[in-house]
């Protein structure tokens, strides 16, 4: 899989020789998947750094250099030993393995060298110790490398914070196809002690701080350095500060109705924030009310989608969901199926042993031996079979996996486009109230004409909502323009997701060739040899 | 082949000149469904090639069903004990299977090389039965099959009786059970070991290869499925990657229709070896029985013979009336146990002869059917590395997505 990386490698040597300086700290299995073309690189530093030179199993790259355009034969590229090395250090995952989709000029844009997930310690919630489960929980290890500085950071994070994490880049990046965060689970504290447990979910954490790492913003974001870096407790306001918003939203609410205080209009700064559940319950409502308008006609809309190109996009975006759902199963399937005759080749293969050991402890005739030396060579050869079922089965997967990556990605596509729709919303919902602000005070204004002198009570309401409009206006127009950041963010984000999509499935799909045609190189002849040895019963 | 010594132009119904070699081929062909609802069955047709005096022409056809075949069997068996009778396919018990392509080219199959069999075995082929099967017309066919009765069948508990034999004498000892008959060979002892034994390994190996066959039947069928999800996911990509999924899932396509071919391959000549290696060695178990009995007949008449002439003994020299009776009674009897003794031991001398005919017979079936299992499996791990190896150029040639 390694050798079959060779486009990134090979097209852009400068940026591999950069990054074999930048990286004389970490493990050469990051190396290693990164980079294939490391004769290239041997060239460029002097040799003396040990991690530069090729490991010894790695001896496939040689050949997959000097041929790159015109590979001899994919079985040996395919068999370059990723499992190797990677070994069975528990405390330095491996990068390389989980990460083939990743272009590695996109991985050297990105702020970060390396991030890993490692050591979980169970520890004691002191707080909460007398609830019942909730008394301890997991905390991980995550270590970061930046490029730049080339300095190591370490801090121990839960998983709560990774939640919080995920909640403070929504509200800061709105419009953006955010990498979505492994799921919460609903487990008892027993559940989470299992070590399988633990380690999906420590994997799953290294995944996705790794494409949040390597988002072109999100990337380079506060947010992320803060988690990254950040000693102690996660310096982000979490979501439990923002639910004690509900309180101060439901005490608020009166007051809106009622319109004292501060009045039943939205403040600018608010207006670029999706109402939230706590703060704004009088917002919600009016927005509510007007998407309900919207939906059921009436007055057209002020401000409509007339972005027909976003349309059709978005039609093409639930086409392209629908479709990743359904290859995202058939290749499971596939997976399955692959493993299962794996499997029963073995079996068959261990029969045929039993029978060959029979046969020859028992034999009274020699045709009983002959028949015994066939069937080992028969047993052997579905045997080594079964074996590169496995294999290939263990790379298909993770070439296959790039669907489901994309479909969960769809996620992160549907917030982006609800962000886009609740902004929309917004500023048609101040729209509205400004039209009714207006229609309110013309009503006042004739009412107060037919008296004579004026009505100076009437002229006073009539001057307070003129003051509303004002602030209405501006928190319109902080609306816009957030309606337009988002529109912006959408667009670079589609196109950003059509290109990275392009890529990366061009790699799955000659990934997933390339290794067929491998194994089913080497599984032929295994199978030659014996029917070449059996072909005297022909 | 002609010798130039025989008259020009002679017919091969003239007697057989010295030089042709004798030969007897048959083929099982053209499977035909006959008869309506629970009635229905399968005929074959039976055609007889050979240049033998004892047969009635050169080449004829006959048409026979399944039950026809289990007649020849059960005659055979009956006749020739000490024999290992080819096996025959077993009767299908599940109604809807009956009548799949799948299961009757299988028992077409099984029943051809069951024919062939019996023609090439030196006793077998020249049994009067066979020829009857072979060249009589179907009304008498089917009188001779209604004549038969189940008495030539074996019976279940035999089986279980040797088979207890082989695993426990001592339970036998123990429970004060008067000991059965049977013979302190330590040679046949050590190959009914071998026999029950091997029929495990054998149903095992040929459970997992039909295993195999089901694998590769559902690998083909999720290749289609990926094949068509793969086309209608490149339809929402863009032109050059779009064509290349498009490719992508044909070859996922085509390469599931190879798949399905060479399960079907792997059932004919690997599966179906495998059990007719199994049946094999239950025809084999079933002659021990008759050896077994064979035995216990002979003994048994040994016995009494043996208590008759002390009886008749014991007449003479008391000058009895009765010692004329008792010494013709004895003479029957002797001649019986002699015919019982003889039976026993034609069989014991048939079943080393086939024993050795079996295990060359079986090495040169089971080397085949190994030699066709690796061929198959070798050219389908060619044709899967031919249709994907295709789409590498196609797929080096897509650029990436700076010039899409």
């Amino acid at each position: 899989m390694m050798g079959l990386e060779t486009h990134a490698g090979f097209g852009s040597p400068p940026r591999e020789e950069m990054e074999s300086v930048a990286l004389s700290d970490a493990p050469s299995d990051y190396r290693s998947a990164m980079s294939s073309s490391l004769p290239a690189i041997a060239t460029a530093a002097d040799g003396g750094d040990p991690l530069l030179s090729p490991p010894a199993p790695l001896s496939s790259v040689p050949s997959s250099s000097s041929s790159f355009l015109d590979p001899p034969s994919y079985a040996d590229v395919v068999f370059s030993p990723l499992d190797g090395q990677n070994g069975a250090a528990p405390d330095r995952p491996s990068l390389c393995r989980d990460f083939s989709f990743l272009r590695s000029d996109r991985a050297a844009a990105s702020e970060y060298a390396r991030i890993a997930v490692s050591d979980p310690q169970k520890e004691q919630d002191v707080v909460n110790a007398l609830v019942p489960g909730g008394g301890t929980y997991v905390t991980y290890l995550i270590t970061s490398w930046t490029r730049a500085g080339v300095a190591e950071f370490g801090v121990r994070r839960r998983f709560r914070d990774v939640v919080t994490l995920a909640d403070r880049l929504a509200e800061a990046y709105r419009g953006f196809f955010i990498p979505p965060r492994p799921d919460k689970n609903v487990v008892e504290s027993q559940v989470m002690q299992k070590h399988e447990f633990v380690e999906q979910r420590r994997s799953a954490l290294e995944k996705y701080l790794w494409k949040l790492a390597v988002h072109p913003v999100i990337g380079k974001s506060d947010e992320l350095r803060v988690f990254l870096q950040a000693q102690g407790k996660l310096p982000l306001p979490t979501s439990t500060d923002m639910a004690s918003r509900m309180l101060d939203g439901a005490v608020r609410l009166p007051k809106q109705l009622f319109g004292e205080g501060p009045a039943g209009y939205v403040m600018p700064q608010d207006a670029v924030q999706p109402a939230k559940g706590g703060r704004d319950l009088l917002r919600i409502f009016k927005e509510l009310k007007q998407s309900v308008a919207n939906d059921w006609g009436g007055a057209k809309p002020p401000v409509v989608e007339e972005d027909k190109e976003f349309v059709e996009r978005k039609d093409k975006m639930q086409d392209l969901e629908q479709q990743l759902s359904t290859t995202s199963k058939q290749a499971e399937a596939l997976v399955k199926a692959q493993q299962d005759i794996g499997e029963t080749m073995g079996e068959l293969g261990l029969a045929f042993i039993k029978l060959t050991k029979f046969e020859s402890e028992e034999a009274v005739y020699s045709s009983q031996r002959v028949r015994a030396a066939d069937a080992k060579h028969v047993a052997t050869a579905a045997v080594k079979a079964s074996r590169l079922y496995r294999e290939l089965n263990a790379q298909t997967v993770k070439h296959l996996d790039t669907l489901h990556e994309y479909l969960g990605l769809m996620l992160a596509v549907h917030s982006a486009f609800s962000d886009r729709a609740s902004a929309l919303l917004t500023v048609q919902t101040l729209m509205s109230d400004l039209s009714s602000l207006h229609t309110r005070i013309e009503k006042l204004e004739v009412a107060s004409s037919k008296i004579f002198g004026g009505d100076r009570s009437r002229m006073r309401k009539v001057e307070e909502l003129k003051e509303t409009i004002r602030v209405t206006e501006d928190a319109k127009c902080c609306a816009l323009r957030e309606y337009e950041r988002i529109k912006e963010n959408n667009r670079s984000e589609l196109e950003r997701l059509d290109r990275e999509r392009h890529d990366d499935f061009l790699s799955m799909l000659k990934g997933f060739v390339k290794n067929q045609v491998g194994y089913a190189e080497k599984v032929a002849n295994v199978w030659a040899t014996v029917a070449e040895e059996t072909s005297g019963y022909a | 082949m002609i010798s130039p010594r025989s008259p020009p132009g002679s017919s091969s119904q003239s007697p057989r000149s010295p030089s042709a070699p004798p030969f007897l081929s048959v083929t099982v062909t053209d499977p035909v469904k006959l008869g309506n609802g629970v009635q229905a069955y399968i005929s074959y047709r039976v055609i007889t090639k050979t240049n033998l005096p004892e047969y009635q022409g050169p080449e004829k056809i006959v048409i026979r069903r399944y039950s026809d075949f289990v007649w020849l069997h059960d005659r055979l068996a009956e006749k020739y004990r000490g024999i290992f009778i080819p096996p025959l396919p077993e009767k299908s018990a599940v109604e809807k299977f009956r009548f799949s392509a799948e299961f009757i080219e299988m028992r077409r199959q099984a029943l051809d090389i069951f024919i062939n069999r019996i023609a090439s075995h030196p006793q077998l082929k020249q049994s009067e039965d066979l020829r009857t099967f072979l060249q009589e017309d179907e009304e008498t066919m089917e009188r001779a099959r209604s004549q038969e009765t189940g008495i030539f069948k074996k019976k279940p508990a035999d089986l279980i009786q040797i088979f207890k034999d082989v695993q426990s004498k001592v339970s036998d000892v123990v429970l004060g059970k008067e000991k059965p008959v049977e013979e302190s060979n330590p040679e046949y002892e050590k190959l009914k070991h071998y026999i029950f034994e091997l029929e495990d390994h054998l149903a095992e190996a040929q459970r997992q290869a039909y295993r195999l066959v089901k694998r590769h039947r559902e690998l083909g069928q999720s290749l289609s499925d990926f094949g068509k999800a793969i086309k209608l996911l490149g339809a929402c990509e863009g032109d050059s990657l779009g064509k290349v999924f498009a490719d992508l899932g044909s070859k996922s396509e085509l390469l599931s229709i190879k798949l399905q071919k060479e399960a079907h391959n792997l059932l004919m000549n690997f599966e179906e070896p495998l059990k007719d290696y199994v049946r094999a060695v239950q025809s084999i178990k079933a002659t021990m029985v008759d050896r077994a009995n064979a035995f216990r007949q002979q003994c048994e008449l040994a016995e009494t013979t043996k208590l008759k002439e002390i009886n008749l003994d014991k007449l003479m020299l008391m000058r009895s009336e009765k010692a004329m009776e008792a010494e013709i009674e004895y003479k029957e009897l002797k001649a019986e146990s002699e015919e019982a003794t003889r039976r026993f031991e034609t069989i014991v001398k048939l079943m080393s002869e086939e024993m050795v005919r079996f295990q060359e017979q079986k090495t040169a079936d089971l080397g085949l059917a190994f030699h066709e299992f690796a061929k198959g499996q070798a050219k389908l791990a060619n044709e899967i590395a031919d249709a994907w190896r295709s789409l590498v150029p196609k797929l080096d040639a897509c650029s990436p997505s700076l010039c899409s």
